[in-house]
């Protein structure tokens, strides 16, 4: 296959993602519209699960279905449509990035430029829900994980897209790889994590809502359990990344293994914020809400970081920015070869 | 170990109870409530403080920092005149060593060492102590299961020691005021993880700092065929750290044999190059010669000092006669890139020209087309170079002592050269052409072009110990986040009323992560405890 028929590859298989990714958020959503018709039945059951299960006297040990609602057929049809609906999508979506690495001459990792970037960190969020989705019970997470992907995916193909090129020369490092690899496996699973903590503060919000579509979004007390859980992995890897492979590549290619660049500052940030996070979970008076809401801002400072910086700091190393706006006329110095554009 | 905001207290068998009377799970003694205080504050202020230190990171992001980019902050004050002296004043251009960055951290830093010091005693106790006595009612833990079982009493506080002792938890031994209750802990080593950690974070500012204090970088632009001594006054610029020497260079040269650069000539890259490569020889102090190609990614290391490729570009070799045909100027120039086109700019000053000093300054265009009679870059290498320069002259102003920069022409005294018709003269000149200025001023040859190249130099010493840091402060992390620290108890009554003749048995856990389900463990334990039988007895510990 040659190189533009890898390029018309990727490029028809994140459209077919993006489409089918849209059709398994329709799904998900019909499916949560069906729960509303038989709320009353459905909210006895639950209430008296929930007791049941919180008193914690029972006698029995409760196996595994007590605890579950019986959905009704339609219900889990239309649920499995859905998860077979995302698998297929995020086929195409691997596709799609590997139809990118391939177009490339010579082959290389698919996140040499923010299109390839952001579409590679979408695969990770909806990838990591697949993968996550029956240990930790996320299927209530269908919709938002959906429409998340499906937005960002949208915004990467029509305003971040670009043609393949090859990577710069500084870009071509093995650091770079294993650094990149772990920096959008954490941005996925917080992002997940992320998620997680909005619902636990919608809900805090809401109460413990026992009719209407609320009634799927688990307790509070297992949605603050598995955003932890989450943002637990997703932290160290995150580490990994930002302060062990990041700096081991800038060493490399800058002389330097940190320079407060912009993009740096922000991935400090975001590490910064996410330990409070997971400070605030062991601080009396800080657990539960205000965990969540540093959970949130730390999604924030992750995502502006990914996206937003490139267009608001135009000095960051790590810019796009530089690769068509001529650099200014620099008395200091040439422009380096090694300045290049990066995520 | 001990997380008193969770758990009830330890008790410690070398402190005896007072009275022996006072039981885990109570909260007892002003002392308990003045150390749980402490942990309290000292928590949440880590906490305040980490989050302004997030906060206080920002605005080095938005303002340009003088020590990232230099050029960017100069350019930032010129553009802001006002705002300047304000910004100045608050240190908003290098934030990072600000005196209101540094107060954040190093208060975060005396909080650190306050409380890892508390901690690892308390751990060194707790490791050695048994796992404290059940609470008296164990139904007021949070997780908590109750279960009749058919088997006597013993039975089933033997079977609860087997089934957790081979669970790896530890074990209190029997003890007779306590008779009726197993008690049992594990995941020890997640404090450990922890200490860690929080130590490792030290330890990484610890070899950040003396990087920041006892390094520099410095910058250079060398010729092709060009050589290089490390001493200060050889850099073009340089940024040593403030306990820094001038004796702490190391003694090196090298010499750049060869530079060479690939250019993709297609695809969506073309005109961007690849495969940059310097070829040195180099010699460390009266050591032997040695040779190394110098790639992007691929710094040299000499001794405790690294050398990187960061940068190219074109020097024309241009040669200045004066007036009387005395050679005033020869000699390669570097000119600086302005752009991916490799359109450069660059200067010739030649102050010892007669009859009056010459000045030239202009482009260097690597590969030239003519567009309505002005060049324009059509390829970035130098297939076809020109370069095309105004000439000035008069005085330069070069005598009166202030340095200037090589990159700049100081025409504030000088005039510029015009043609007949009073427009600027300009010099267009391809690789091998000399033309004569007017007004018998002299003449100016273009006789080839050098590549060079820009190496940055650097000595970070400490970077080995924050290396190490930031490693083991990911193990540590990963043991504080994935050990679990659990306590298990087990108690069992001979059933009254209605169940007399049975065992009631009061199971409870508690977890300090708090992130894992742990009616799933009770539930786990329950099923041992009524069936400790071939099928969930454990042969491997979890
Ligand atoms: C540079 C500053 C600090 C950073 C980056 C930091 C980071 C972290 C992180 C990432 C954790 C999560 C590990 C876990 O959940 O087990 C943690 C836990 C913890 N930190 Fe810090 N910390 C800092 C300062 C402090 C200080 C000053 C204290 C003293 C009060 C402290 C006390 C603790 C404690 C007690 C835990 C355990 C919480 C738990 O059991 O979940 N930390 N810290």
């Amino acid at each position: 296959m040659s190189n533009t028929a890898w390029e018309t590859l990727s490029n028809q298989a994140i459209g077919a993602a993006g489409i089918v990714y849209f059709l398994a958020l329709l799904v998900h959503l019909a499916e949560w519209a069906s729960l509303r018709q038989p709320a009353t039945a459905r909210a006895a059951r639950t209430s008296s699960a929930g007791s049941e299960g919180s008193e914690g006297d029972v006698l029995v040990a409760t196996g595994p279905e007590t605890g579950e609602e019986a959905p009704s057929t339609r219900t889990a049809f239309l649920a499995r449509l859905g998860v077979l609906l995302t698998v297929i999508a995020v086929v195409a979506h691997f596709t799609a990035l590997v139809g990118r690495g391939m177009a490339a001459d010579p082959n290389r990792v698919p996140w040499g430029n923010m299109y390839e970037f952001t579409t590679a960190g979408t695969f990770v969020v909806a990838l990591m829900y697949l993968l996550l989705r029956r240990r930790l019970k996320l299927d209530w997470m269908a919709p938002f994980v959906l429409g998340f992907v499906v937005a960002t995916l949208m915004v990467a193909v029509i305003w971040l897209h670009s043609e393949v090129a090859p990577l710069t020369e500084a870009l071509d490092s093995y650091w770079l790889v294993i650094h990149v690899v772990s920096a959008i496996i954490a941005t996925g699973a917080f992002t997940i994590g992320g998620i997680l903590s909005i619902a636990y503060l919608v809900k805090l919000r809401r109460g413990d809502a026992t009719s209407g579509p609320l009634t799927r979004v688990p307790s509070l007390a297992v949605l603050d359990r598995t955003a932890y859980r989450v943002h637990a992995f997703a932290f160290p890897v995150w580490t990994f990344a930002v302060l062990i492979t990041g700096p081991i590549w800038a060493h490399e290619a800058w002389s330097r293994y940190w320079n407060w660049d912009p993009k740096e500052v922000w991935a400090f940030i975001t590490w910064v914020v996410y330990a409070a996070y997971l400070h605030a979970r062991a601080t009396a008076g800080w657990k539960g809400r205000n965990a969540a809401i540093l959970a949130c801002v730390g999604l924030a400072t992750l995502w502006f970081n990914f996206i937003g910086i490139n267009y608001f700091a135009t000095n960051s190393q790590h810019s796009y920015a530089s690769l068509g706006a001529p650099v200014v006329e620099r008395i200091d110095g040439a422009p380096d070869v090694a300045r290049v554009p990066l995520h | 170990m001990v997380d008193l905001q969770e758990r009830p207290p330890a008790d410690h068998p070398e402190r005896p109870d007072r009275g022996g009377r006072r039981r885990a799970g109570e909260l007892g003694g002003l002392e308990l409530l003045r150390w749980t205080w402490r942990q309290l504050t000292s928590m949440r202020t880590a906490l305040v403080l980490l989050l302004l230190l997030a906060l206080a990171a920002v605005p080095g992001s938005v303002v340009p920092q003088s020590g990232v980019d230099a050029f960017a902050a100069n350019q930032w004050k010129e553009d802001h005149p006002t705002l300047t002296p304000i910004y100045e004043r608050l240190g908003l251009f290098s934030v990072y060593d600000s005196a209101w960055f540094s107060a954040i951290y190093i208060l975060l830093m005396v909080s650190l060492v306050g409380c890892i010091v508390p901690r690892t005693l308390h751990y060194a106790r707790a490791l050695r102590a048994v796992p404290p006595r059940a609470p008296r009612n164990l139904t007021r833990l949070p997780e908590h299961r109750v279960v009749r079982l058919d088997a006597p009493v013993d039975d089933v506080l033997a079977r609860a020691r087997t089934l957790l002792g081979g669970r790896r938890y530890r074990l209190r031994p029997t003890d007779p005021d306590a008779a009726d209750a197993v008690s049992a802990e594990k995941g020890y080593l997640r404090e450990a993880g922890n200490l860690l950690f929080h130590l490792s974070v030290i330890i990484v500012l610890v070899g950040f700092a003396w990087g920041a204090l006892f390094g520099y970088q410095g910058g250079v632009i060398v010729l092709q065929g060009g050589t290089f001594a490390n001493t200060a006054a050889s850099y073009d610029d340089l940024n040593p750290g403030s306990r820094f020497g001038a004796d702490d260079f190391d003694p090196f040269l090298f010499t750049v044999d060869d530079f060479d650069i690939t250019w993709l000539t297609e695809g969506a890259a073309a005109g961007t190059a690849r495969a940059f490569k310097a070829a040195l020889t180099y010699r460390d102090g009266d050591g032997p010669e040695d040779q190394y190609d110098l790639r992007v990614n691929h710094p040299l290391t000499i001794g405790s000092t690294d050398l990187f490729l960061v940068g190219h570009g074109y020097a024309p070799v241009i040669t200045v006669r004066d007036g009387n045909g005395d050679v005033a100027y020869s000699g390669p120039t570097v000119f600086l890139p302005q752009d991916e086109s490799f359109l450069s700019f660059g200067v010739v000053k030649a102050p010892s020209a007669r009859p009056g000093q010459l000045g030239l300054e202009g482009l260097f265009y690597p590969t030239f087309d003519l567009v309505d009679g002005d060049p324009t870059t059509v390829w970035p290498d130098d297939l076809d170079p020109l370069i095309s320069l105004n000439v000035w002259t008069g005085d330069l102003g070069l005598d009166d002592g202030v340095p200037q920069s090589v990159y700049l022409l100081d025409t504030s005294k000088a005039s510029q050269v015009t043609q007949d018709d009073g427009r600027p003269f300009r010099l267009d000149l391809r690789v091998g052409e000399t033309r004569q200025l007017p007004d018998g001023l002299g003449s100016v040859s273009f006789d080839s072009v050098q590549p060079w190249v820009r190496i940055q130099v650097s000595q970070t010493p400490g970077k080995e110990v924050a290396l190490l840091g930031v490693v083991a402060a990911l193990i540590g992390l990963l043991g504080s986040l994935f050990i679990r620290s659990r306590r298990v108890w087990v108690r069992a009554r001979p059933g009254t009323g209605e169940d007399a003749g049975a065992t009631m048995v009061e199971v409870a856990v508690l977890d300090r992560s708090g992130g894992a389900d742990l009616s799933d463990v009770l539930d786990e334990i329950v099923r041992g405890l009524r069936d400790p039988e071939p099928s969930s007895h454990p042969k491997e510990p979890q």
